[in-house]
């Protein structure tokens, strides 16, 4: 293979594709926290003693897990606006997200609930707590160290996937690399770059979740 | 919003919506079956093999879990082109697919096989069976048995990323569906219908898994 590496022409829109990679965090961070507070809503509801608001709840995981995220987001753009509810891009890419990663949440701490052992429901109640107290002080701190690992792995998931957001053409890391392809043709160098940025940052968060999880166990101590 | 439209276009466009269903599956088996195959080679490698086996494939798991699925088929796509490699469209993206399902295939049956205790390996050893005895007929079956509601999970993922290859061109679902609505503009309604087809497919390989998974259970539930 002569294929000569010229890394100089990437490297001139470093700025561009810092920026694509901070969008793209940005997009993540602001998805799973909208997605959490639903995720959270649908869990609740997936225990719920109506049996109406459980299979609602069952429903919504169940549709939102098994649509491709691009049916979503190209749904959501290019569909939505006949119906009269036009979103700017980024927003509207931010409501997929967010829709996507609610029934992933609730997935994760539906498994955090299940995990908070009947005994101290319990003894809440024994002591006179409300049922909201109890929830509040007792099931809820329990559930978020539990679902903390699986939450860390849903963020890198879903930072994964706001390189689909370079198919509205909303400018992330993914929509740069590809624009940079087309007029360079430094094509061997981009994707070698834009993957590599990609596994920095997935590693990263990585290890800033596992700090986080060290701390929340000492506490528990 | 006009219904009867919406219905004729439908079964105007129906060969072609089929065609793209029979692509989005094709696509979806070639990756899950290969993929699924090499992942087993790097999860053993991963699991039980030497330094020199070990981390390579190692190195391949987090580097393509690391990656977004779409880079993984850009990159596939334009750097397959640029070493001379004449892929077409399908061939790139089956083998960006395959790659990808291998690298969860690994490190699925890695965390299986390391769910199985030592003691094992040992009482295989000991009745005189070589690895090849013990992985075939003690650690696989076992492994299979925890890693297989996994591995459904990876090939609803499989075909909810062979989406990404209507982005290079591959004539699936999605960029049949594209390419229907660039013609009559019924963005909303044709999308939508996109999204029940693939949720019926994903569904569909969700409750045969749940039904293999109680059947492989059972066996288990018995004896523990």
């Amino acid at each position: 293979m002569n294929y000569h590496f010229n890394f100089a022409p990437i490297l001139e829109q470093w700025p561009l594709l810092l920026s694509g990679i901070g969008l793209g965090l940005l997009l993540a961070l602001v998805s799973i926290a909208i997605g959490s507070v639903l995720g959270l809503v649908v869990a609740f509801a997936s225990r719920a003693p109506s049996r109406w608001l459980r299979s609602l709840a069952f429903t919504w995981i169940s549709i939102l897990r098994n649509l491709p995220i691009l049916v979503i987001v190209l749904f959501l753009f290019f569909g939505m606006p006949q119906l009269g509810l036009s979103l700017d891009k980024i927003t509207s890419f931010v409501v997929a997200l967010s829709l996507y990663a609610s029934a992933y949440m609730a997935e994760v701490f539906r498994g955090g609930l299940l995990s908070v052992p009947q005994g101290l429901v319990e003894a809440g109640q024994a002591i006179g707590l409300t049922s909201l107290r109890i929830k509040r002080y007792i099931v809820l701190p329990i559930m978020f160290r539990n679902a903390l690992p699986a939450f860390g792995n849903n963020f890198i998931s879903l930072f994964k996937d706001t390189s689909l957001a370079a198919t509205i053409a909303v400018p992330e890391l993914t929509f740069y690399a590809r624009k940079i392809n087309s007029e360079t043709f430094r094509v061997i160098e981009v994707w070698l770059v834009a993957s590599l940025l990609y596994i920095v940052c997935c590693y990263a968060i990585t290890l800033v979740l596992r700090a986080m999880e060290k701390r929340l166990v000492l506490e528990k101590a | 919003m006009d219904w009867t439209y919406f219905f004729n276009e439908v079964v105007n466009n129906r060969d072609a919506l089929l065609h793209g269903t029979a692509i989005t599956f094709a696509v979806s088996l070639i990756a899950i079956l290969t993929g699924t195959v090499l992942g087993i080679v790097i999860g053993i490698a991963v699991t039980y093999g030497n330094k020199p086996l070990r981390w390579p494939a190692r190195l391949y798991i987090d580097i393509i879990r690391g990656t977004p699925v779409l880079v993984l088929v850009l990159a596939t796509f334009y750097v397959s082109a640029a070493v001379g490699l004449n892929f077409n469209a399908f061939q790139a993206g089956a083998l960006a697919l395959t790659l990808f399902c291998a690298s969860h295939v690994g490190e699925i049956l890695r965390g299986a096989l390391q769910s199985l205790s030592r003691g094992q390996i040992e009482a295989g050893r000991a009745i005189g069976l070589t690895f090849d005895g013990i992985f075939r007929y003690i650690l696989f079956p076992q492994a299979l048995r925890y890693a297989l509601p996994t591995w459904i999970t990876a090939a609803v993922e499989m075909v909810k990323a062979s989406t990404l290859l209507s982005v290079i061109g591959v004539a699936e679902l999605l960029l049949t569906t594209q390419q229907i609505i660039s013609n009559n503009f019924l963005n909303m309604q044709f999308y939508l219908l996109a999204g029940v087809i693939y949720f019926l497919i994903d569904f569909a390989i969700e409750q045969v898994g749940r039904f293999i998974g109680r059947r492989l259970d059972q066996p288990t539930r018995r004896t523990v």
